[in-house]
């Protein structure tokens, strides 16, 4: 016989049945039952946070580093409008993530009741789909559609809207949960098209200054290990985006970094001499391609991407190849196996093609190790490239927005992906330290970072006291250059250096005395030559189960370079302050 | 080179999708010239029926976004192949003295019915498409005009070939 259960009981069953182990929320009116059936149950757990924002964020980071969905749970009205941040945000960077928000019973929608807000409407251009919950028994079949449609494809926040009445307690549908769903017009793209797969290796192979383009979708995709194949095969240079970090090593000697606004001079200066950009998991972003006009004028470009509409959407593609990028360079290894005996790589135009890129990388690559030098400010770039010794580079590495999230994308060299999370297409500042608790709620036991600026931080540092009740023993290094960073470097630049608003340094907290407010420990250092002594004492054994809040006074004046000149094409890069060298002490 | 579309549009009959539909062109700065909806024999489903204008690039990025939206079967451009496109006018216009015989003739010589009179008025209603219905239009000099309602474009191509077959 089949169980009867409430609509809420039913809403938690089936956030069981999809394997969902932890749930970040926040309670109001139109959420109550279901919260009741979360008390009377064991195995999900449900974090309770200080704003919904930083539910989705802490959804989002756990999903970005595990790859499972992330789930949240608000109430209506302003509990779902407070989530709207965090949804955009996945959905940008295209995050799995289900939100389930409360809603006023079904007889008051469209009175304006009290907390009623269209949260379908307000939520409609920042998902991926939605649902709304009419009956309980309904509710299971689409607990399992959203989690399938949040998940496959290319993979975004998914909302469900529960209107209070479809979870009374007081009354009972039959419960069962569906093994398989019909979404009969949703068919993702799953293989690629053979004839194009071989034709993209065939470019390939005759490319005489081809370049990889690697984007968030190979790490979203789990693809990086066919990437990493793909690229040692055939000795190509791997370029990635701020997303893509970590799809292929930061260390490894094919790797030129970042490329784009900030990326680095040898990986911006190979796309645009390039003859050919395998550009796979990437969508061409303003950031990355500067004037597109402009776009690397010699190359060809094959796009890999699951999602069609990505391709030819900003620089048309050559070869397009729509499908999952895992699949796909899968079989373009199968086509290289088979093809390479007949048609080897043209070893000489490789070699010089290499030259080229280490005569670039020689020149102005980032890849130089800053020594501190005693009575100059701390340089950011030196704190971040610290935390990459101290913590092995075998971090989590959690960003905000700003310069900080610059420097750190620059000088942590990740080794492998899913380590560096940061919101990358919708640039959310506070997403730093829910996403860095996310990760941690995911991974217990691992090292996690949150590298954030000041006003980053402030965004959403009430999550402090999430982090005391919950144990999260996250390592926070806040590059606090007592500004607006971002803002006042575009100022400087742009705007005759008149900074409107970007400054608060008379108004500042203590951040140390901050951290220990909330229960937790609290460090600050202006010495460079203290500061990696100080992460010594934050990664130590003995502040292992402690949440460090490690206040870093750095250089005010300093800017991100390389930076992009605007309307220019990728080549065309600001290397260094005027009259300055290469932005500060180097060995 | 900018040319128009005609963008059939199968999906599922729920609430909300239309919504998503609409949303799309808004959100993404696409324009909508004309848009009908209404279910088909298979009441699960609707049809849509939309003209755009762009060159071939915003075209093909309007059906993909379309394909996006998870509730929507199959789109296709009808303009890309032999196709009939049939709009429905209503046209209310000041019909008195001379201009009554004159505005039936122009009536008949675009196949319109007149639907209702009054001693002072004539509604017209023509069908077919979109730019017979503006040529109509421009025959009737514009003072006679009084109101207009047209239905928007809806469209199904040539032959044996269907939408979602
Ligand atoms: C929510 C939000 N508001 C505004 C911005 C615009 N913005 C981008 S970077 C930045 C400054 C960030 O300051 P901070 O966190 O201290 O980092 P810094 O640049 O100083 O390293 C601002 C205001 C943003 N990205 N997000
Ligand atoms: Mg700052």
């Amino acid at each position: 016989m089949t169980e009867r259960l409430s609509g809420g009981d039913m809403l938690i069953r089936a956030l069981q049945d999809e394997g969902v182990e932890v749930v970040f929320g926040y309670p109001g009116g139109a959420a109550l039952h279901i919260y009741d059936a979360i008390f009377r149950q064991q195995r999900i757990e449900h974090i309770l946070v200080r704003h919904e924002q930083a539910a989705t964020h802490m959804a989002d980071g756990y999903a970005r580093a595990t790859g499972k969905p992330g789930v949240v749970l608000v109430t209506s009205g302003p509990g779902a409008t407070n989530a709207i941040t965090g949804i955009a945000t996945a959905h940008m960077d295209s995050i799995p993530m289900v939100v389930i928000s409360g809603q006023v019973p079904q007889d008051l929608i469209g009175t304006d009741a009290f907390q009623e807000t269209d949260m379908i409407g307000v939520s409609r251009p920042v998902v991926k789909h939605s649902f709304v919950v009419k009956k309980a028994e309904d509710i299971p079949a689409i607990v399992r559609k959203a989690f399938l449609i949040a998940t496959t494809g290319r993979p975004g926040p998914v909302v469900i809207d529960v209107p209070k009445d479809t979870t009374d307690p007081g009354v009972l549908a039959p419960y069962v949960y569906p093994e398989k769903v019909t979404l009969r017009a949703y068919n993702p793209a799953v293989r690629g098209n053979a004839r194009q797969i071989r034709k993209a290796v065939e470019a390939l192979l005759q490319a005489r200054r081809p370049v990889i383009y690697a984007g968030g979708g190979v790490v979203q995709g789990n693809a990086s290990a066919e990437l990493r194949e793909l690229a040692r095969r055939l000795r190509l240079p791997v370029t990635m985006t701020l997303m893509g970090l970590g799809a292929y090593p930061g260390e490894d000697p094919q790797s030129l970094g970042m490329l784009g606004m900030h990326g680095t001079y040898e990986a911006n200066l190979a796309m645009h001499e390039s003859d050919l950009i395998l550009a796979v998991g990437a969508r061409f972003d303003d950031r990355v391609t500067n004037n597109p006009k402009k776009f690397c004028p010699d190359a060809r470009i094959i796009h890999i991407d699951i999602d069609p509409s990505s391709i030819s959407k900003i620089i048309p593609a050559h070869i397009p190849i729509v499908g999952d990028v895992r699949n796909v360079l899968g079989e373009m290894l199968q086509v290289v196996d088979a093809e390479l005996p007949a048609n080897p790589v043209n070893e000489r135009a490789r070699e010089l093609w290499w030259h080229q890129i280490d005569g670039w990388r020689a020149e102005n690559g980032l890849n130089h190790h800053l020594t501190p030098k005693p009575g100059r400010p701390i340089l950011p770039q030196y704190a971040v490239q610290m935390l990459h010794k101290v913590t092995r580079g075998e971090a989590y590495v959690c960003s905000d927005v700003g310069q900080h999230q610059m420097f750190a994308a620059q000088y942590y060299r990740f080794a492998e992906p899913r380590r560096w999370i940061n919101s990358g297409g919708l640039g959310t500042m506070g997403f730093g330290l829910p996403a860095a608790m996310g990760v941690q709620m995911a991974f217990p036991d691992a090292t996690v970072a949150c590298v954030t600026g000041e006003g980053s931080f402030m965004m959403n540092m009430q999550e402090l006291s999430t982090c005391l009740q919950y144990g999260l023993p996250i390592k926070i290094m806040a590059l606090n250059n007592q500004a607006l960073g971002m803002v006042k470097q575009w100022q400087d630049m742009q705007y005759g250096g008149r900074h409107a608003s970007s400054t608060y340094s008379d108004s500042l907290p203590d951040f140390k005395t901050i951290a220990e407010a909330f229960g937790h420990v609290g460090m600050r250092v202006d010495d460079a030559m203290q500061l990696e002594g100080a992460l010594e004492e934050v990664f130590s054994p003995a502040l292992r189960n402690k949440l460090v809040l490690l206040d870093v006074w750095v250089d005010r004046e300093e800017h991100v370079y390389p930076m992009a000149i605007r309307g220019g094409s990728m080549k065309d890069l600001v290397l260094a302050r005027a009259g300055e060298g290469k932005g500060g002490v180097e060995d | 080179m900018q040319r128009r579309a005609i963008i059939a549009v199968l999906l599922e009959n729920e609430a909300g999708v239309l919504s998503r539909v609409v949303g799309l062109f808004s959100q993404r700065g696409y324009n909508i010239e004309s848009l009908t909806v209404a279910p088909t024999e298979d009441e699960t489903l609707s049809r849509l029926t939309l003209t755009t204008v762009g060159d071939e690039a915003h075209i093909e990025q309007v059906i993909k976004h379309l394909y996006k939206i998870v509730d929507v079967f199959k789109v296709q451009d009808l303009a890309e192949n032999e196709h009939i496109e049939r709009e429905l006018m209503l046209v209310k216009v000041r019909a008195v003295g001379a201009e009554r015989e004159e505005i039936k003739r122009t009536a008949d010589i675009f196949r319109g019915q007149i639907v209702d009179v009054t001693p002072e008025t004539y509604t017209v209603q023509v069908v077919g498409p979109t730019d017979k219905l503006s040529a109509f239009l421009r025959a009737l000099s514009g003072g006679r005009i009084l109101e207009v309602v047209r239905s928007g474009a809806s469209g199904i191509s040539r032959g044996a070939r269907v939408l979602g077959g």
